[in-house]
């Protein structure tokens, strides 16, 4: 008997469990069929630090929410249509994001006496009609997985370990999925255990099976591909585009990649994902500590690596002075910061972008560094060919702010055409660069491009150009050391005005406003664009007038900035911090931008800022 | 104790030799061609000028390119050295040196990287980096000028000063046990460490030499003079009333003796630890003789704790020299085998292919 296929245009899932549960697998694998389908989607992993908190507690729970759609979104929605709840806990957790009328689907034999217990609940909620304002599917996920399981050659706890191939079966049928992927994928994950490969590939088709026999469910739903443009797509999480845009820099520019790098929370998978590229001439070398991390990579940028250096916000504190130095010597060197929750250790999976005015002015002395800012997990692949652009041009440390939301959310990416990436060609000196009035010629290190104002990178095995460089401040040309007072003058503000000039060759800043009546503008900067996007949807869909202006430049700023913000009556800032840029750009342009500020380690609701951007707009 | 690939003879330690990648000069070179038009600027009568004097005339027997030879310094007086040795040098900040040479020695294995620190720079505020070199045996040779004070500060106790010594920082004493340098780099699997002394050029340019030779990290401490905060720190070696009793010249192979007529050695005890003896007292097949090779560094280690505090029997020279992978030959040579295994096509095709991936779809 077929049941019926009814159309949706979007939904929301999140899956929730145990940390134990694979349920960041489950995640990534459903959201693999859905990009395979051609949907719109965008993702969020929300996962605790612990690698494996207590078992069935509330911080164990571990949750991934996906977004698809037939039309293109922003972000990875607010409220789930639907929850997969794989114990009491996740219920629990997860159940005040859901919207009346969202489907659970429970595991009921989670909900024992003991596990309700451990999370505070005195009756279970499945009996006890709490839970009257949704549609509940009870089911039984593991002892159905163990019984399907059953004949195959494993223990029990390895039968119940693939109950979430199982609730992958039963939301791939009742959304529609294409399978052949997850079992192929099952297929090569599990190459070397012919039964326990079995017994998950077992479990997914039994979930689907039971979804298509069952009938708890009478329909199962169906959501169109995406129109998206013309091209060839593939998802794309914030961290591999990272890697990945490094790699196209690295070969773009002819430079070989150097990553010094410490292992850290959120940014962990940028050094594993360039560790497996060494064919393409990448070095990977983990360090003994992040300061370790960044010399090593300035040691590399000095012989003419394309040195790069990846980080979250504790280690970025522990990097800045030797991105001083890197200031001072005037090295290209790309440092990475996927920022997370802080202040000290904070909260290592949760995102914010709070790091803002570290990158800025977290260095001793004057020390200007361009900043740049991807504004969604594929924008990653862009941002970093733009910051090695600005690093190798100007030879100065660039700061590459991503976060956690965009490290480990994804979305469908274009691919680019190779021929159609820039070309990033920088010329290392060769020759001496002076010369003297009676002829004779030398090499000065510190001799600028008159545009540029980069003075020459001038690696070591280049025969005449021996010199000396280093962190005292050096005289204007030579290079030599020099404690003049009138030279550091000079020194320090033509460091400023070199990464100033970095400003006339970004584009400037566009402006979204469809109605061109907006007396609002929100400008936004990071992975907020997503949702500050989303936000200005519903609120025009109200007929309110708003423009949205997002910056990926946040040092230095477009050249028409000022301008763009003189043309509002109210510039509203949301920003995952207590107002970083909005205190920018009050210094530097004298206007009273209002910040709308969250630090709840989660990205914007579009809801939530929707309402105060009506708020605004009707002041 | 090899890993991996330890059939692969291209970039074997102890099959590559220390220098051969390095290219070599065109002409013959002099002391000369490797100073600076710089002014030196340490204080005068410093120990310093003695070591850069040995260094600079030491170089040209290398007979490198100069342009491939690099100084990188950290913060301190010794810090300053590369300012003053015409060939690229980068003076860095404090402790970092080797990281900084880390990452240029491993990408570039054409360049003889060498590190210039001092006792605070390397043991205090860069200990971290100092011994997870050595433990990587990344191809650098480090000579840390080990004078027991921080000079460029004014005078406080350093890491390797003395129990109860008064500075500046310390006017009742220091209360901080010192390291030994060199027990700390075998301690931390360095694959070479020597000692030696800035007043003795000969014995400073032949450790520079076995330094040189040596592919992987070599550790050089050279007792350094600080004739403003802390002078005569070492004059028990130097003076010639006290250096035969007090000094112990290692040599591969030599039986370990010293004195004016050879009359202090050392034999091993019934518990194995080392035991000085009169020569005079003992068969000479006693005697312990020096194993610089020995591929167990409790021999080496023993003979670094010879010494005590008032210098007596200060061991000087090549304490180990072993060859062991060496971390830069070792991810070159992961490098060349990616390449060979993984790389298909030109470099278009090929990054066209990470960036397409398996799992892709068409629009349109």
């Amino acid at each position: 008997m077929a049941k019926d296929v009814q159309q949706l245009d979007r939904v929301i899932i999140r899956f929730a469990g145990d940390s134990g549960d694979g349920m960041q697998l489950t995640g990534d694998r459903f959201t693999t069929e859905t990009a395979s389908f051609g949907n719109d989607l965008s993702t969020l992993p929300d996962f605790p630090a612990e690698i494996r908190a207590p078992a069935g507690t509330l911080p164990g729970v571990s949750a991934f929410q996906l977004h698809f759609a037939d039309h293109d979104i922003m972000t990875p929605g607010d409220r789930p249509d639907v929850l997969v709840a794989m114990n009491p806990a996740a219920l629990k957790a997860n159940l005040r994001d859901l919207p009346r009328g969202a489907d659970i689907i429970v595991n009921t034999d989670e909900f024992t006496k003991r596990n309700l217990a451990k999370v505070g609940y005195e009756t279970n909620p499945l009996e006890d009609d709490s839970l009257h304002a949704y549609n509940v599917h009870s089911i039984g996920l593991t002892s159905m997985t163990v019984e399907a399981l059953k004949g195959i050659a494993i223990t029990k706890k390895e039968a119940e370990r693939a109950k979430n191939m199982f609730a992958l079966g039963l939301l791939s049928w009742l959304y529609n999925r294409p399978t052949e992927g997850t079992i192929k994928f099952l297929e090569s994950k599990f190459a070397r255990n012919a039964a326990i490969m079995k017994a998950n590939i077992t479990a997914f088709n039994a979930g689907w099976n039971f979804g298509e026999t069952t009938e708890d469910f009478s329909v199962s739903y169906e959501v169109k591909p995406a129109a998206l443009p013309a091209g060839n797509y593939r998802n794309m999480s914030g961290n591999l585009a990272l890697a990945y845009g490094l790699v196209a820099a690295s070969q773009q520019s002819g430079l070989p990649l150097f990553l010094g790098s410490y292992p850290i929370t959120p940014a962990s998978d940028v050094l594993h994902e360039l560790s497996k590229h060494k064919r393409f001439g990448v070095r990977t070398f983990q360090a003994e500590d992040e300061i370790a991390a960044v010399g090593a990579a300035l040691g590399a940028a000095y012989g003419g690596s394309l040195a790069v250096t990846s980080t979250s916000g504790p280690g970025l504190a522990l990097k800045q002075e030797t991105i001083g130095l890197g200031v001072s010597l005037e090295l290209p060197l790309i440092v990475i910061d996927v920022q997370r929750a802080g202040p000290s250790t904070g909260m290592p999976t949760k995102t914010e972008q709070a790091d803002l005015l570290q990158a800025m002015f977290g260095r001793n002395g004057e020390a200007p560094v361009p900043i740049v800012a991807p504004r969604s997990p594929a924008d990653c692949f862009e941002t970093a060919l733009e910051a090695v652009r600005i690093a190798t041009t100007y030879r100065v440390p660039v700061i590459i702010l991503s976060d956690g939301y965009l490290a480990n959310g994804s979305e469908p990416w274009r691919i680019p055409d190779v021929e159609d990436l820039p070309d990033l060609r920088v010329p290392f000196a060769t020759e001496h660069n002076k010369t003297f009035e009676d002829g004779a010629t030398a090499f000065w290190p510190y001799l600028r491009d008159p545009e540029t104002l980069a003075r020459p990178w001038a690696v070591p095995g280049t025969a005449g150009l021996e010199h000396r460089i280093g962190g005292i401040e050096k005289a204007d040309g030579t290079g030599n050391i020099s404690y003049d007072p009138a030279n550091h003058d000079f020194m320090v503000r033509i460091r400023q005005a070199k990464v100033d000039g970095v400003a006339a060759t970004i584009p400037p800043l566009e402006v979204d406003d469809p109605s061109g009546r907006a007396r609002v503008l929100v400008l936004g900067w990071g992975s907020t664009y997503g949702p500050i996007g989303a936000a200005c949807r519903i609120v025009r869909a109200d007929g309110v007038d708003v423009a949205q202006a997002h910056l990926r430049h946040l040092n230095p700023f477009p050249s028409n900035l000022g301008e763009v913000l003189r043309g509002y009556d109210t510039v509203l800032v949301p920003e995952m911090n207590l107002g970083q840029l909005a205190m920018l750009v009050r210094a530097k342009f004298l206007v009273d931008a209002i910040g709308y500020n969250q630090v709840r380690g989660l990205p914007f609701s579009a809801e939530e800022l929707a309402s105060v951007i009506e708020e605004v707009a009707k002041r | 104790m090899s890993t991996h690939g330890a059939d692969r003879p291209d970039t074997r330690a102890g099959r590559l030799g220390a220098l051969d990648l390095v290219p070599k000069a065109r002409d013959a070179q002099s002391a000369k061609d490797f100073k600076t038009d710089q002014e030196v600027r340490w204080c005068p009568g410093c120990g310093d000028y003695a070591i850069l004097a040995a260094v600079q005339s030491f170089m040209p027997e290398l007979g490198l390119a100069r342009e491939n030879i690099v100084f990188v310094s950290g913060i301190g007086c010794s810090s300053r050295f590369p300012y003053y040795m015409d060939t690229f040098g980068m003076h860095s900040i404090h402790g970092r040196a080797p990281a900084i040479a880390t990452g240029l020695a491993a990408s570039r294995p054409d360049l003889s990287v060498w590190v210039v620190t001092g006792d605070g720079d390397a043991l205090s505020i860069g200990g971290n980096h100092l011994i997870h070199a050595l433990r990587r045996n990344v191809n650098l040779k480090i000579l840390l000028f080990n004078n027991r004070i921080y000079g460029l500060t004014k005078g406080q106790y350093s890491p390797t000063s003395e129990l109860g010594k008064i500075t500046k920082s310390t006017p009742m004493g220091s209360l901080d046990a010192p390291f030994n340098p060199v027990s700390l780099a075998l301690g931390a699997e360095a694959s070479f460490v020597a000692r030696s002394i800035d007043s003795d050029r000969k014995h400073l340019t032949s450790v520079l030499r076995a330094a040189a030779e040596h592919r992987g990290t070599a550790l050089v401490e050279i007792y350094q003079n600080c004739n403003i905060f802390n002078d005569n720190a070492f004059e028990a070696l130097k003076d010639p009333e006290t250096r035969e009793d007090f000094t112990i010249r290692l040599e591969h192979g030599q039986p370990v003796r010293w004195g004016e007529q050879g009359q202090h050695a050392v034999v091993r005890a019934i518990d194995s630890s080392l035991k000085v003896v009169d020569s005079a007292d003992v068969d000479p097949s006693e005697i312990v003789v020096h194993d610089a090779h020995a591929e167990d560094p409790s021999h080496a280690f023993d003979l670094s704790r010879l010494a005590d505090q008032t210098l007596a029997r200060t061991p000087i020279g090549v304490f180990r020299a072993v060859d062991r992978p060496v971390y830069d030959d070792l991810m070159r040579a992961q490098l060349e085998e990616a390449a060979q295994t993984q790389g298909a096509g030109n470099a278009t095709d090929q990054l066209t292919g990470l960036l397409q991936g398996s799992d892709t779809w068409r629009v349109g």
